[in-house]
C-alpha cells in the first residue's frame, strides 16, 4: 500500500472502521514507513487526549433530578381526559390504517421506488469506493483468483468473467453492503473509467429485463439472470456500458 | 396508568444517555445554561415523539433529537455558520509546520486541546465529540448527523487535521516542544 492510500485510510484504521484485509495492508506499510507511522502516532495521541474523559462536560448537579420532575409534570395532564385519549387512539388507528393502505398500494404500483432506493445506494457505494480509494479487497485480473476469494465471505458465489479481450479489464473484487445485505462487487476498468458490478441472489423477486437509468450523472444498468440480481454502475457512456452489460449477460447465460 | 408507565419507560430509556446528551449540547453551544435548556427541550421533544420510537438504538434516537434541537437553537440565537466546503482550506488556520499531523500530544495538553476543539467549525466539532468522546461508530454518527458514512469519515479526517494544525500553531507560539519538520 502506498503512503497516499495509507493517509486516506488511516483515520478509518484508527477508528476500527477498516476491514481486515485493508488493516493488514496498512499495518504492513506502517512497519516500513516512518512518516506514516509518525502521522499514525499523532492521530492516536490526539485520540487519547480527547478520549480520556478530561474534556467531557458532566451535567450539573441536580440536573437529572430537575429534568425528571419536568418530564413527570409534562406527562401528567394527559391523564385527565379519557375521552381525549380515546380520540387519539382512534386518530392513531386511522393513521396506521392509512399508512398500511398507502404502503400496500405503493408496493403494488411503486416497484420502481424500491429500485430507486437501491440505485441511490449503488451510486453512493460506487462513489465511496472511488473516493476512499477502496475499490478492491482482492486486486487481481485473474478471475480464478477473484472468484474463490469470495468463498466463505458470501453465502453465494458470484459469476466472474474475463472480458479483457473485449477491452474491459478485471481489476478485482470487494465485499460491499447494499440494502443491508452483503453483496459481491466486481470491478472492471475501461480506459479511465471504473465500472462496479454488484451481484447478489434475487431471493424470489420477479425477473427483470435489462433496464438502464441515470442517477447523479452515473449510468446504471440492472437485470436479473439465473437467480442473481446484477447492477452495473459507471461514469462510462451508456452505449459502451450497455455493450459491457450485454457481454456479462451473454457469458453468464452461456454458463448457466 | 398507561401514561404513567409510558413516562417511566421513557425515563428508563432516555435518562441513561443524559451524560452523552449534555456533553454534546455543551460542546455545540459553548455554554452551561444554554446546554441545560436545550437538553431539557430535547428531552421534552423526545417524550412527545416517544410513541414513534419502536425500539432499536435508543442512544442514536435520542442523540439525533438532541443534536437537531441544538442546531435549531443555534439558528435562532446565533447566526449558525457552517464552513464552506469549497473554501475550506487548512491555510486559514495558519499552517506553520511541515506536517502538523505529526505533533504528539500528552494528557497535560488537554486544556490546550479543549480550546482548539472549541475553535473548530461546528460540523467538525460534533463528529469529533461523538467519535472521540462518546466512542460512537461511523454508522451511528452518520445516523445522528444525517450524512453518509463517507462524509463522517472525511469530516473526521479534516477535523483532526484542522485540530492538529491549530495545536501546532499554539505549541509553536509557546515553543513548548520540538516539532519534527521532516521525517
Amino acid at each position: 500500500m502506498s503512503c497516499h492510500e495509507t493517509r486516506e485510510l488511516i483515520h478509518g484504521y484508527v477508528d476500527g472502521e477498516v476491514d481486515l484485509v485493508k488493516s493488514m495492508e496498512i499495518e504492513e506499510h506502517l512497519r516500513d514507513c516512518h512518516a506514516c507511522t509518525q502521522s499514525y502516532k499523532g492521530i492516536r495521541s490526539l485520540h487519547s487526549v480527547i478520549g480520556d474523559g478530561a474534556l467531557r462536560f458532566d451535567p450539573p448537579t441536580n440536573f437529572e433530578r430537575r429534568l425528571r420532575s419536568t418530564l413527570r409534570r409534562e406527562s401528567e395532564p394527559q391523564r385527565r381526559s379519557i375521552i381525549l385519549r380515546w380520540r387519539w387512539v382512534l386518530a392513531g388507528t386511522s393513521l396506521i390504517a392509512a399508512v398500511i393502505v398507502i404502503w400496500v398500494v405503493a408496493g403494488i404500483f411503486g416497484r420502481q421506488s424500491t429500485g430507486d432506493l437501491v440505485a441511490e445506494e449503488i451510486v453512493s457505494s460506487h462513489v465511496r469506493s472511488l473516493m476512499a480509494d477502496h475499490l478492491t479487497d482482492v486486486p487481481s485480473s485473474d478471475r480464478h483468483t477473484v472468484k474463490p476469494w469470495f468463498d466463505g465471505k458470501l453465502d453465494f458465489s458470484p459469476p466472474v468473467k474475463d472480458l479483457s479481450q473485449q477491452g474491459f479489464n478485471l481489476n478485482g473484487g470487494r465485499l460491499d453492503y447494499i440494502g443491508n445485505r452483503r453483496v459481491a462487487a466486481l470491478v472492471y476498468q475501461r480506459g479511465q473509467h471504473s465500472i462496479n458490478v454488484f451481484v447478489w441472489p434475487s431471493s424470489g423477486a420477479a425477473p427483470v429485463n435489462e433496464k438502464a437509468s441515470v442517477h447523479q450523472g452515473y449510468n446504471l444498468i440492472r437485470w436479473t439472470n439465473a437467480g442473481m440480481t446484477y447492477w452495473v454502475v459507471s461514469d462510462l457512456n451508456l452505449a459502451e456500458l450497455q455493450q459491457f452489460a450485454q457481454l456479462l449477460q451473454g457469458e453468464s447465460q452461456a454458463l448457466s | 396508568m398507561p401514561d404513567q408507565s409510558k413516562a417511566v419507560r421513557f425515563e428508563e430509556i432516555a435518562l441513561p444517555h443524559l451524560g452523552a446528551a449534555y456533553n454534546l449540547a455543551r460542546w455545540l453551544l459553548h455554554n452551561e445554561h444554554d446546554a441545560e435548556d436545550v437538553v431539557q427541550e430535547a428531552y421534552l421533544r423526545a417524550l412527545k415523539s416517544f410513541s414513534g420510537y419502536y425500539g432499536g438504538d435508543s442512544r442514536s434516537w435520542l442523540m439525533t433529537i438532541v443534536r437537531n434541537t441544538c442546531y435549531t437553537w443555534l439558528q435562532k440565537n446565533r447566526a449558525l455558520r457552517l464552513s464552506d466546503p469549497i473554501e475550506d482550506k487548512l491555510d486559514e488556520v495558519g499552517l506553520d509546520f511541515a506536517d502538523p499531523e505529526m505533533i504528539l500530544l500528552q494528557s497535560a495538553d488537554s486544556q490546550m486541546v479543549r480550546h482548539a476543539l472549541q475553535e473548530l467549525p461546528v460540523e467538525f466539532r460534533e463528529v469529533m465529540v461523538l467519535r472521540e468522546m462518546e466512542d460512537l461508530s461511523y454508522k451511528e454518527i452518520a445516523d445522528i448527523v444525517d450524512v453518509p458514512i463517507g462524509t463522517v469519515m472525511s469530516r473526521l479526517a479534516r477535523g483532526r487535521k484542522r485540530l492538529q494544525a491549530l495545536l501546532a500553531k499554539r505549541m509553536g507560539k509557546e515553543a513548548r516542544i520540538e516539532l519534527p519538520r521532516n521525517a
